[in-house]
Protein backbone atom coordinates (compact mmCIF):
# COMPACT_ATOMS: atom_id res chain seq x y z
CA UNK A 1 0.00 0.00 0.00
CA UNK A 2 1.75 3.15 1.09
CA UNK A 3 5.30 2.18 1.73
CA UNK A 4 6.44 5.46 0.24
CA UNK A 5 8.69 7.98 1.95
CA UNK A 6 10.36 5.25 3.97
CA UNK A 7 13.88 6.52 3.46
CA UNK A 8 12.85 10.13 3.05
CA UNK A 9 11.58 10.65 6.59
CA UNK A 10 14.39 8.56 8.00
CA UNK A 11 16.88 10.71 6.10
CA UNK A 12 15.19 13.85 7.41
CA UNK A 13 15.69 12.64 10.98
CA UNK A 14 19.23 11.42 10.39
CA UNK A 15 20.36 14.61 8.65
CA UNK A 16 18.82 16.81 11.32
CA UNK A 17 20.49 14.81 14.09
CA UNK A 18 23.81 15.10 12.26
CA UNK A 19 23.46 18.87 12.58
CA UNK A 20 22.36 19.71 9.04
CA UNK A 21 19.69 22.24 8.19
CA UNK A 22 16.79 20.23 6.76
CA UNK A 23 13.52 21.03 4.98
CA UNK A 24 10.68 18.79 3.95
CA UNK A 25 8.53 19.51 0.87
CA UNK A 26 5.19 17.71 0.57
CA UNK A 27 2.55 17.70 -2.18
CA UNK A 28 -0.65 18.76 -0.41
CA UNK A 29 -3.02 19.30 -3.32
CA UNK A 30 -3.22 18.36 -6.97
CA UNK A 31 -5.50 19.32 -9.83
CA UNK A 32 -5.70 17.73 -13.24
CA UNK A 33 -3.14 15.12 -14.15
CA UNK A 34 -0.47 15.70 -11.55
CA UNK A 35 2.58 13.46 -11.77
CA UNK A 36 2.66 12.50 -8.08
CA UNK A 37 -0.20 12.24 -5.57
CA UNK A 38 -0.78 14.25 -2.39
CA UNK A 39 1.56 13.07 0.34
CA UNK A 40 4.56 12.63 -1.97
CA UNK A 41 7.56 14.30 -0.45
CA UNK A 42 11.09 15.48 -0.91
CA UNK A 43 13.69 16.09 1.79
CA UNK A 44 16.45 18.65 1.27
CA UNK A 45 19.49 19.55 3.38
CA UNK A 46 21.49 22.76 3.51
CA UNK A 47 24.13 21.28 1.20
CA UNK A 48 21.50 20.96 -1.52
CA UNK A 49 21.33 17.16 -1.28
CA UNK A 50 17.80 15.87 -1.73
CA UNK A 51 15.87 12.61 -1.71
CA UNK A 52 12.40 11.77 -3.00
CA UNK A 53 10.26 13.72 -5.43
CA UNK A 54 7.18 15.88 -5.64
CA UNK A 55 6.69 15.89 -9.39
CA UNK A 56 8.87 13.26 -10.99
CA UNK A 57 11.46 15.83 -11.99
CA UNK A 58 9.53 18.81 -13.39
CA UNK A 59 9.77 21.26 -10.50
CA UNK A 60 12.30 19.78 -8.08
CA UNK A 61 14.91 22.43 -8.92
CA UNK A 62 12.60 25.25 -7.90
CA UNK A 63 11.50 23.42 -4.75
CA UNK A 64 15.11 22.91 -3.65
CA UNK A 65 15.83 26.62 -4.11
CA UNK A 66 12.79 27.62 -2.04
CA UNK A 67 13.66 25.01 0.57
CA UNK A 68 17.05 26.69 1.10
CA UNK A 69 15.21 29.89 2.05
CA UNK A 70 12.90 27.98 4.38
CA UNK A 71 15.89 26.37 6.14
CA UNK A 72 17.27 29.89 6.65
CA UNK A 73 14.07 31.61 7.77
CA UNK A 74 12.39 28.70 9.55
CA UNK A 75 9.04 29.88 8.12
CA UNK A 76 6.96 27.38 6.15
CA UNK A 77 5.67 28.38 2.73
CA UNK A 78 3.25 27.11 0.13
CA UNK A 79 4.38 26.82 -3.49
CA UNK A 80 2.14 26.36 -6.47
CA UNK A 81 3.21 24.96 -9.81
CA UNK A 82 1.13 24.61 -12.92
CA UNK A 83 1.09 25.24 -16.61
CA UNK A 84 0.07 28.65 -17.89
CA UNK A 85 -0.98 27.15 -21.19
CA UNK A 86 -4.73 26.48 -21.17
CA UNK A 87 -4.45 24.29 -24.25
CA UNK A 88 -2.09 21.91 -22.54
CA UNK A 89 -4.65 21.53 -19.74
CA UNK A 90 -7.50 20.87 -22.13
CA UNK A 91 -5.81 18.16 -24.10
CA UNK A 92 -4.75 16.53 -20.86
CA UNK A 93 -1.01 16.37 -21.39
CA UNK A 94 0.71 14.35 -18.73
CA UNK A 95 2.20 17.45 -17.17
CA UNK A 96 -0.96 19.54 -17.60
CA UNK A 97 -1.85 19.56 -13.92
CA UNK A 98 -1.25 21.89 -11.00
CA UNK A 99 0.29 21.00 -7.68
CA UNK A 100 0.67 22.80 -4.35
CA UNK A 101 3.73 21.97 -2.33
CA UNK A 102 4.12 22.77 1.38
CA UNK A 103 7.72 23.41 2.40
CA UNK A 104 8.66 23.34 6.08
CA UNK A 105 11.82 23.28 8.13
CA UNK A 106 12.60 20.13 10.13
CA UNK A 107 13.63 20.66 13.75
CA UNK B 1 8.17 19.74 11.42
CA UNK B 2 9.33 19.49 15.00
CA UNK B 3 11.97 16.83 15.56
CA UNK B 4 9.87 15.19 18.28
CA UNK B 5 6.98 14.72 15.81
CA UNK B 6 9.29 13.39 13.11
CA UNK B 7 10.85 10.98 15.58
CA UNK B 8 7.47 9.69 16.73
CA UNK B 9 6.24 9.42 13.13
CA UNK B 10 9.26 7.30 12.17
CA UNK B 11 8.81 5.12 15.26
CA UNK B 12 5.12 4.50 14.48
CA UNK B 13 5.92 3.67 10.87
CA UNK B 14 8.66 1.27 11.89
CA UNK B 15 6.18 -0.45 14.21
CA UNK B 16 3.64 -0.74 11.34
CA UNK B 17 1.05 1.38 13.16
CA UNK B 18 -1.05 3.75 11.04
CA UNK B 19 -0.86 7.48 11.79
CA UNK B 20 -2.03 10.70 10.19
CA UNK B 21 -0.02 13.90 10.36
CA UNK B 22 -2.34 16.92 10.47
CA UNK B 23 -0.74 20.15 9.23
CA UNK B 24 -2.29 23.63 9.31
CA UNK B 25 -0.80 24.77 6.03
CA UNK B 26 -1.15 28.45 6.92
CA UNK B 27 0.45 28.49 10.37
CA UNK B 28 2.61 25.39 9.90
CA UNK B 29 1.24 23.96 13.16
CA UNK B 30 1.22 20.16 13.27
CA UNK B 31 0.02 17.21 15.27
CA UNK B 32 0.30 13.47 14.88
CA UNK B 33 -2.85 11.39 15.40
CA UNK B 34 -2.57 7.66 16.05
CA UNK B 35 -5.33 5.45 14.68
CA UNK B 36 -6.28 4.39 18.23
CA UNK B 37 -7.04 8.05 19.03
CA UNK B 38 -9.19 8.77 15.96
CA UNK B 39 -12.46 8.16 17.80
CA UNK B 40 -11.90 11.06 20.21
CA UNK B 41 -10.58 13.47 17.58
CA UNK B 42 -12.70 16.37 16.29
CA UNK B 43 -11.66 15.35 12.75
CA UNK B 44 -12.56 11.69 13.27
CA UNK B 45 -14.83 11.36 10.21
CA UNK B 46 -12.15 12.78 7.89
CA UNK B 47 -9.35 10.81 9.55
CA UNK B 48 -11.30 7.54 9.30
CA UNK B 49 -12.10 8.11 5.67
CA UNK B 50 -8.59 9.06 4.58
CA UNK B 51 -6.98 6.17 6.43
CA UNK B 52 -9.46 3.70 4.97
CA UNK B 53 -8.66 4.99 1.48
CA UNK B 54 -4.95 5.13 2.27
CA UNK B 55 -4.95 8.60 0.72
CA UNK B 56 -3.56 11.93 1.88
CA UNK B 57 -5.74 15.00 1.28
CA UNK B 58 -6.34 18.66 2.06
CA UNK B 59 -9.52 19.47 3.99
CA UNK B 60 -11.11 22.56 5.52
CA UNK B 61 -12.26 22.42 9.11
CA UNK B 62 -13.12 25.16 11.59
CA UNK B 63 -11.99 27.81 9.11
CA UNK B 64 -8.55 26.21 8.83
CA UNK B 65 -6.89 24.64 5.84
CA UNK B 66 -5.52 21.32 6.96
CA UNK B 67 -3.46 18.71 5.19
CA UNK B 68 -3.97 15.15 6.34
CA UNK B 69 -0.91 13.09 5.46
CA UNK B 70 -1.70 9.40 5.82
CA UNK B 71 1.00 6.95 6.81
CA UNK B 72 -0.47 3.47 6.51
CA UNK B 73 1.71 0.38 6.64
CA UNK B 74 2.09 -1.74 3.50
CA UNK B 75 -0.56 -4.43 3.65
CA UNK B 76 0.63 -8.01 3.82
CA UNK B 77 -1.01 -11.13 2.50
CA UNK B 78 -0.15 -14.45 4.10
CA UNK B 79 -1.32 -17.43 2.07
CA UNK B 80 -1.33 -20.74 3.91
CA UNK B 81 -1.34 -23.41 1.24
CA UNK B 82 0.87 -23.47 -1.85
CA UNK B 83 -2.01 -24.81 -3.93
CA UNK B 84 -3.19 -24.06 -7.46
CA UNK B 85 -5.34 -21.11 -6.35
CA UNK B 86 -2.33 -19.63 -4.56
CA UNK B 87 -0.32 -19.69 -7.78
CA UNK B 88 -2.84 -17.23 -9.21
CA UNK B 89 -3.49 -15.38 -5.95
CA UNK B 90 0.12 -14.53 -5.08
CA UNK B 91 1.00 -12.59 -8.25
CA UNK B 92 -2.43 -10.91 -8.30
CA UNK B 93 -2.00 -9.70 -4.70
CA UNK B 94 1.47 -8.48 -5.50
CA UNK B 95 0.15 -6.42 -8.40
CA UNK B 96 -2.17 -4.79 -5.84
CA UNK B 97 0.94 -3.85 -3.78
CA UNK B 98 0.63 -6.45 -1.03
CA UNK B 99 3.74 -8.02 0.48
CA UNK B 100 2.98 -11.68 -0.17
CA UNK B 101 4.27 -14.78 1.62
CA UNK B 102 3.21 -18.35 0.96
CA UNK B 103 3.41 -20.93 3.74
CA UNK B 104 3.10 -24.69 3.23
CA UNK B 105 5.03 -27.47 4.99
CA UNK B 106 4.60 -29.73 1.96
CA UNK B 107 7.74 -29.07 -0.03
CA UNK B 108 6.26 -30.59 -3.17
CA UNK B 109 3.73 -27.74 -3.12
CA UNK B 110 5.92 -24.93 -1.79
CA UNK B 111 8.48 -25.07 -4.56
CA UNK B 112 10.12 -22.10 -6.29
CA UNK B 113 9.20 -23.63 -9.67
CA UNK B 114 5.53 -23.23 -8.79
CA UNK B 115 6.00 -19.79 -7.17
CA UNK B 116 8.72 -17.89 -9.01
CA UNK B 117 9.79 -14.75 -7.09
CA UNK B 118 7.32 -15.25 -4.24
CA UNK B 119 8.71 -15.67 -0.69
CA UNK B 120 7.99 -19.25 0.38
CA UNK B 121 8.21 -20.79 3.83
CA UNK B 122 8.13 -24.60 3.68
CA UNK B 123 7.43 -25.10 7.40
CA UNK B 124 4.46 -25.95 9.59
CA UNK B 125 2.43 -22.88 10.66
CA UNK B 126 3.76 -23.05 14.26
CA UNK B 127 7.29 -22.46 12.96
CA UNK B 128 6.54 -20.45 9.85
CA UNK B 129 4.08 -17.85 11.14
CA UNK B 130 5.64 -16.19 14.23
CA UNK B 131 8.59 -14.64 12.30
CA UNK B 132 6.22 -13.17 9.69
CA UNK B 133 4.88 -10.60 12.17
CA UNK B 134 1.29 -11.10 11.14
CA UNK B 135 -0.63 -8.00 12.29
CA UNK B 136 -3.74 -5.85 11.82
CA UNK B 137 -2.47 -4.81 8.37
CA UNK B 138 -2.33 -8.41 7.25
CA UNK B 139 -4.88 -10.31 5.18
CA UNK B 140 -4.71 -13.99 5.98
CA UNK B 141 -6.02 -16.84 3.85
CA UNK B 142 -5.95 -20.55 4.59
CA UNK B 143 -6.46 -22.64 1.47
CA UNK B 144 -4.81 -26.04 2.01
CA UNK B 145 -8.08 -27.93 2.73
CA UNK B 146 -6.01 -29.79 5.34
CA UNK B 147 -7.11 -29.14 8.94
CA UNK B 148 -3.66 -30.08 10.25
CA UNK B 149 -2.28 -27.04 8.43
CA UNK B 150 -5.23 -24.63 8.20
CA UNK B 151 -6.47 -24.87 11.80
CA UNK B 152 -3.30 -23.83 13.66
CA UNK B 153 -2.78 -21.11 11.04
CA UNK B 154 -6.26 -19.70 11.66
CA UNK B 155 -5.73 -19.72 15.43
CA UNK B 156 -2.61 -17.64 14.85
CA UNK B 157 -4.53 -15.20 12.63
CA UNK B 158 -7.17 -14.71 15.37
CA UNK B 159 -4.48 -13.85 17.91
CA UNK B 160 -2.89 -11.30 15.59
CA UNK B 161 -6.12 -9.50 14.75
CA UNK B 162 -5.74 -9.70 10.96
CA UNK B 163 -8.00 -7.29 9.08
CA UNK B 164 -9.17 -10.13 6.86
CA UNK B 165 -9.28 -13.85 7.50
CA UNK B 166 -10.55 -16.21 4.82
CA UNK B 167 -10.65 -19.97 4.53
CA UNK B 168 -11.41 -22.24 1.61
CA UNK B 169 -14.25 -24.72 1.87
CA UNK B 170 -17.98 -25.14 1.49
CA UNK B 171 -20.46 -24.19 4.21
CA UNK B 172 -20.47 -27.81 5.37
CA UNK B 173 -16.66 -27.95 5.55
CA UNK B 174 -16.68 -24.63 7.35
CA UNK B 175 -19.19 -25.81 9.95
CA UNK B 176 -16.89 -28.72 10.78
CA UNK B 177 -13.96 -26.35 10.93
CA UNK B 178 -15.88 -24.17 13.39
CA UNK B 179 -16.41 -27.19 15.66
CA UNK B 180 -12.72 -28.09 15.56
CA UNK B 181 -11.56 -24.55 16.27
CA UNK B 182 -14.05 -24.21 19.13
CA UNK B 183 -12.67 -27.42 20.62
CA UNK B 184 -9.22 -25.81 20.50
CA UNK B 185 -10.42 -22.78 22.45
CA UNK B 186 -11.35 -20.32 19.67
CA UNK B 187 -14.01 -17.76 20.60
CA UNK B 188 -17.32 -17.57 18.76
CA UNK B 189 -16.45 -14.02 17.65
CA UNK B 190 -13.18 -15.25 16.13
CA UNK B 191 -14.88 -18.00 14.16
CA UNK B 192 -17.46 -15.49 12.94
CA UNK B 193 -14.62 -13.39 11.52
CA UNK B 194 -13.64 -16.09 9.00
CA UNK B 195 -14.84 -15.37 5.48
CA UNK B 196 -16.02 -18.77 4.31
CA UNK B 197 -16.76 -19.78 1.66
CA UNK B 198 -13.85 -17.51 0.74
CA UNK B 199 -14.19 -14.65 -1.77
CA UNK B 200 -17.04 -12.57 -3.17
CA UNK B 201 -19.79 -14.56 -4.87
CA UNK B 202 -18.97 -13.82 -8.52
CA UNK B 203 -19.42 -17.34 -9.82
CA UNK B 204 -15.67 -17.93 -9.93
CA UNK B 205 -14.68 -21.29 -11.42
CA UNK B 206 -10.99 -21.34 -12.36
CA UNK B 207 -8.16 -20.78 -9.86
CA UNK B 208 -7.55 -17.33 -11.39
CA UNK B 209 -11.19 -16.36 -11.02
CA UNK B 210 -11.21 -17.55 -7.42
CA UNK B 211 -8.11 -15.42 -6.85
CA UNK B 212 -9.99 -12.41 -8.23
CA UNK B 213 -12.95 -13.08 -5.94
CA UNK B 214 -10.63 -13.36 -2.91
CA UNK B 215 -8.78 -10.13 -3.70
CA UNK B 216 -12.10 -8.36 -4.37
CA UNK B 217 -13.32 -9.41 -0.94
CA UNK B 218 -10.07 -8.36 0.74
CA UNK B 219 -10.24 -4.99 -1.03
CA UNK B 220 -13.84 -4.47 0.12
CA UNK B 221 -12.90 -5.23 3.73
CA UNK B 222 -9.92 -2.89 3.53
CA UNK B 223 -11.62 0.04 1.82
CA UNK B 224 -15.36 0.10 2.46
CA UNK B 225 -16.90 1.73 5.53
CA UNK B 226 -18.38 -0.90 7.92
CA UNK B 227 -21.99 -0.55 6.75
CA UNK B 228 -21.35 -0.91 3.03
CA UNK B 229 -18.98 -3.75 3.83
CA UNK B 230 -21.87 -5.75 5.27
CA UNK B 231 -23.91 -5.13 2.15
CA UNK B 232 -21.09 -6.31 -0.14
CA UNK B 233 -20.57 -9.51 1.83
Amino acid sequence: MLDRDEDILKAAEDWQKAGRGVALATVVETWGSAPRPAGSSLVINDEGTFLGSVSGGCVEGAVVTEAMDVIQSGKPRMLEFGVADETAWNVGLSCGGTIRVFVEKVG
Amino acid sequence: MKLAILHELNAERAARRPVILVTDTESGEQRLVKAEDFSKDPLRAELDKQLRMGKSASVEAGGKKLFLNVYAPTAKLVIVGAVHISQALAPLARSLSYDVTVVDPRTAFASPERFPDIPLVAEWPDTALPPLNVDAYTAFVAVTHDPKIDDPALLHAFERNCFYIGALGSRKTHAKRGDRLRAQGAKEADIARIHAPIGLAIGAVSPSEIAVSIMAEITAVLRLPPKEKEEAA
